[in-house]
């Protein structure tokens, strides 16, 4: 750049206008600012968030305890504990999601043969008090119990494309 | 030899195999891996599985490598395109009946028919038909059973016909109606029968008790030595979270080859029983206290001086034969620093008379391995099979080879093989029994009767039983002569080893015994004896073994690792002597009502699984493990407790860092590792009859130690079933 050219530049705010020249561009282009918690972003069908277990429609749980969720999960915040129910089936006895380690990588859910565990598109969550990041087995059936329509209408959006 | 040998082309390379040798072998000593279901190195080949067909050169067809026996100059292609098509074909019709259920199968994750499937199968299955269900079946508290998931590989059946002796399982049915069971209703009974779950290749046969909690995967591994009975098998603890949940064998081919008892399998139930004391208890005017372990040694030291003031002989230690030897050990060197000689590790011996000529510790006299090799093997009072159930399956083995195997026993035992002579007698008549056999010994051999035996021959009837005998073990190439675990329980041993071991001189065998829990040789070379310390050496000021420190009772006892009402010879006498002595205290891994009421100080010290320590066998094999799974509550590993018990009266050169500096230390004491010497006897034997009930001295195989005691699922099996019906009075010493 030549001295004149800069000299101009200088003097005049070319760069200031320049910029108000995108403001005022912007004062009149259709807005895309979201009030969340108002309004929200659409989601995918296959988003990933807060874990869940789910239920057949007839009550019993999915899970078998097979623990390939827990072989597979790469930030090892899966725990499981398996028993022989009542019934003589397999069962857990103690599942553990740490919501601390875990990486949303949707590889437990991959795993699962009997899509028992699952993620949910449930991302507004927070903890108060130590140890809640930790959700216990129970905790992971109510979310699946209450959410489930939900769950059950993004596996069928997604079942088309597996 | 090299007559024998042909060479045979695998793949193109050039290999060596002995003729008549089967191509399966061969391959799996080169490394060449062929997929196989019911071929099984142990056991008979019943090439009914198809699954390791390879292409020979000239052969119309595949050929199955497990039956095909190698010929010279014979090619053969594991990988070529018709092998492979084999493969892949038989892999098919295997899994046209096998359930899709591997996540919930107890076997998946370490199953050979996934394994082979990944590898040799097809990406997808063709077959849309019905798939086969088969009901399970019903064998008893050890194997669960899902027979849909069978491929009738038939391993199982053949292993309770060839290594355990009788047919427990077997094929019902044919062609897709094929199942596998025990013909009629019944469980699988016999001690190595939890075998046959390692031996399944899919998941239709399992541990129950282990069944649903674990994986394969997410387990460690560890070697340990089993500790229930002399031997000292491999085996490998499985551990999920410091819980050890199960036990598979470990192969060790000069003991225990691949198999594992039922005994060593499920034993470890027993470790996380209800009744396991898990913090250091003191008693006290108000009762028991739960203390810090600090609190707890410093109360033992100061109680122990006290009560003994300066006389060591108040003392009384008695240990465990199945404590380790480092244990053992630390626990002699305590005792013999506070002046005490009177220790002793014996605890279910009735006869103590001829310890004087005890070998440094009781060994077998030949390797485990060698028995196959000998000619003739004769058992005296033992109930082998029960007692230690791997070398009874040796002496099996080896009866099965051409060895001829006797007995002479106070009872039947059932064996499973051809006997040669089975010689019965009273239990009290077993000394009369064996003088007998020592005199056709000496009309066979044609020689002078011992001076220190001529007491007891005199005068003996001798059948023709006893000349035959005598006749195959003076004939025999090698012969062997055993003490079961009954001889070294019976009130008479003295003159039964006396005479057993004249026997053995007199026909050139060899002469050795059994020994009780997992290292009574170890506990003697460790110096747990009244009259031997450490390594043998004759005690400087020989104190009481353990029915004199009994019957004139002393102070203060140390007790390790055993429970006084269940596990010596004489309950009522050691409960009396407990009662009034005014200082006991206990190393423990159960809190139980006795020890409560017999003891001031319970101290909790970790079972076998759960420490590191060394444990020498039968042959004096000394094998050294590091502990696996994590102990309960605050349970520490024995050596470590006695170290610090150690530390607080001063016992010098005391400071050991791990289990292996005491063992070092033991060794240096002793110059090594020392082979088993054999016993050299000057002992006048008699043939007196003695007094003893034959289920007085025969302990029944789930009960010989608190461990296995406290496993669940060994006693709900028949054989603990049986002895428990028969035990109250068993339990009665001396009738």
């Amino acid at each position: 750049m030549s001295r004149a050219t800069s000299f101009v530049k200088t003097y005049f705010l070319w760069e200031l206008l320049q910029g108000m020249r995108v403001t005022l561009r912007n004062l009149f282009v259709r807005k895309v600012t979201l009030n969340y918690p108002e309004e929200k972003a659409p989601q995918s069908p296959r988003f990933r968030g807060l874990h869940a277990l789910r239920r057949y429609p007839n009550g019993e749980e999915r899970c078998i305890a097979c623990k390939l969720c827990e072989a597979v999960c790469p930030a090892l915040a899966i725990t499981i504990e398996s028993t022989t129910a009542a019934d003589g089936t397999r069962r857990t006895s103690r599942y553990d999601i740490d919501l601390f380690k875990c990486i949303y990588c949707g590889f437990c859910e991959e795993a699962c043969p009997v899509d028992a565990v699952v993620e949910t598109r449930i991302h507004e969550y927070h903890m108060e008090r130590r140890g809640e990041n930790i959700m216990t087995k129970d905790k992971l059936l109510a979310v699946g119990d209450r959410y489930e329509p939900m769950i059950a209408a993004d596996k069928a959006a997604d079942a088309i494309y597996r | 030899m090299s007559d024998d040998l042909v060479n045979i082309e695998v793949n193109g390379r050039t290999l060596q195999a002995r003729k008549g040798q089967m191509l399966i072998e061969v391959t799996d000593d080169a490394d060449v891996y062929v997929p196989r279901f019911c071929y099984h190195r142990n056991l008979s080949v019943a090439a009914n599985c198809r699954m390791c067909l390879v292409e020979v050169e000239k052969a119309p067809k595949p050929l199955p490598a497990c039956a095909t026996p190698v010929n010279d100059g014979m090619k053969v292609y594991t990988r070529s395109p018709k092998a492979i098509a084999a493969q892949r074909a038989t892999m098919e019709f295997l899994l046209i009946n096998h359930p899709l259920d591997c996540p919930i199968c107890d076997q998946g994750g370490e199953c050979e028919l996934q394994d082979i499937a990944m590898g040799f199968g097809r990406g997808v299955s063709r077959f849309t038909e019905r798939k086969r269900v088969v009901k399970d079946k019903d064998l008893g508290p050890l194997v669960s059973t899902d027979m849909t998931r069978c491929i009738h590989c038939t391993r199982c059946v053949r292993f309770t016909q060839e290594i355990a002796g009788y047919q427990e399982l077997g094929t019902i049915g044919r062609g897709e109606r094929t199942e596998i069971g025990t013909y009629i209703e019944r469980s699988v009974d016999h001690e190595l029968s939890g075998n046959i779950i390692d031996l399944c290749p899919v998941g239709a046969l399992n541990n129950k008790p282990y069944r649903y909690s674990a994986r394969a995967w997410e387990m460690t591994q560890h070697a340990l030595v089993a500790g229930h009975d002399c031997v000292g098998s491999a085996i490998h603890a499985h551990v999920l979270r410091g819980r050890l949940k199960r036990v598979v064998p470990r192969d060790n081919d000069a003991i225990n080859e691949t198999w594992a008892s039922d005994r060593d399998r499920y034993s470890y139930e027993g470790l996380y029983s209800e009744d396991r004391l898990l913090r250091p208890l003191v008693r006290d005017r108000g009762g028991w206290h739960e203390v810090e372990w600090e609190q707890a040694l410093t109360h033992v030291a100061e109680r122990l001086r006290d009560t003994l003031g300066n006389d060591g002989d108040h003392l009384g230690t008695l240990c465990s034969p199945s404590a380790t030897l480092e244990e053992s050990y630390l626990l002699a060197r305590i005792a013999r620093h506070l002046g005490s000689g009177n220790l002793d590790h014996r605890l279910r011996a009735r006869d103590t008379r001829d310890q004087a000529s005890d070998p440094p510790f009781t060994a077998l006299g030949t390797r485990i391995d060698a028995l196959e090799s000998h000619g003739a093997i004769l058992v005296v009072a033992s109930n082998l099979r029960r007692e230690v159930p791997i070398i009874a399956h040796r002496v099996r083995k080896a009866a099965l080879g051409g060895t001829r195997v006797s007995f002479i026993n106070p009872a039947r035992y059932e064996y499973l093989f051809p006997l040669s002579q089975y010689l019965e007698a009273d239990a009290g008549a077993l000394a009369s029994e064996l003088a007998a056999l020592l005199a056709a010994a000496v009309e066979v051999t044609c020689t002078a009767v011992p001076a220190h035996l001529a007491g007891a021959v005199d005068g003996v009837q001798v059948d023709d039983g006893h000349r035959a005998l005598a006749r195959e073990l003076a004939n025999a190439e090698h012969a062997t002569v055993m003490l079961g675990l009954l001889a070294q329980r019976h009130p008479a041993l003295a003159d039964i080893r006396a005479l057993a071991a004249g026997v053995a001189t007199l026909c050139g065998a060899s002469f050795g015994a059994l020994s009780e829990g997992a290292n009574s040789a170890g506990a003697a070379l460790a110096g747990m004896l009244p009259h031997r310390e450490a390594g043998g050496t004759p005690a400087a000021r020989p104190g009481r073994g353990m029915y004199e420190m009994f019957a004139s009772p002393r102070k203060a006892y140390l007790l390790y690792g055993f429970e006084p009402d269940a596990d010596t010879s004489d309950p009522e006498l050691a409960t009396k002597a407990l009662a009034s002595a005014d200082f006991n205290v206990a190393f423990t891994q159960y809190d139980t009502e006795i020890l409560r009421e017999s003891c001031h100080v319970l101290l909790p010290v970790s079972a076998f699984p759960e420490t590191s320590g060394t444990f020498v066998n039968v042959e004096g094999r000394w094998q050294s493990q590091a502990g696996a799974s994590r102990a309960p509550g605050e349970t520490r590993p024995g050596w470590k407790v006695l170290r610090v018990l150690g530390n607080l009266l001063e016992l010098p050169d005391c400071d050991y860092v791990a289990s292996t500096d005491v063992r070092d230390a033991l060794l240096a004491a002793i110059g090594g590792e020392p082979a088993p010497a054999p016993l050299q006897t000057d002992f006048a034997a008699s043939r007196a009859p003695a007094h003893v009930n034959t289920d007085a001295l025969d302990i029944p195989i789930y009960a010989v130690d608190a461990l296995v005691r406290r496993a669940d699922a060994l006693q709900q099996t028949r054989i603990a079933i049986e002895s428990a019906s028969a035990a109250p009075t068993a339990r009665a010493v001396n009738d």
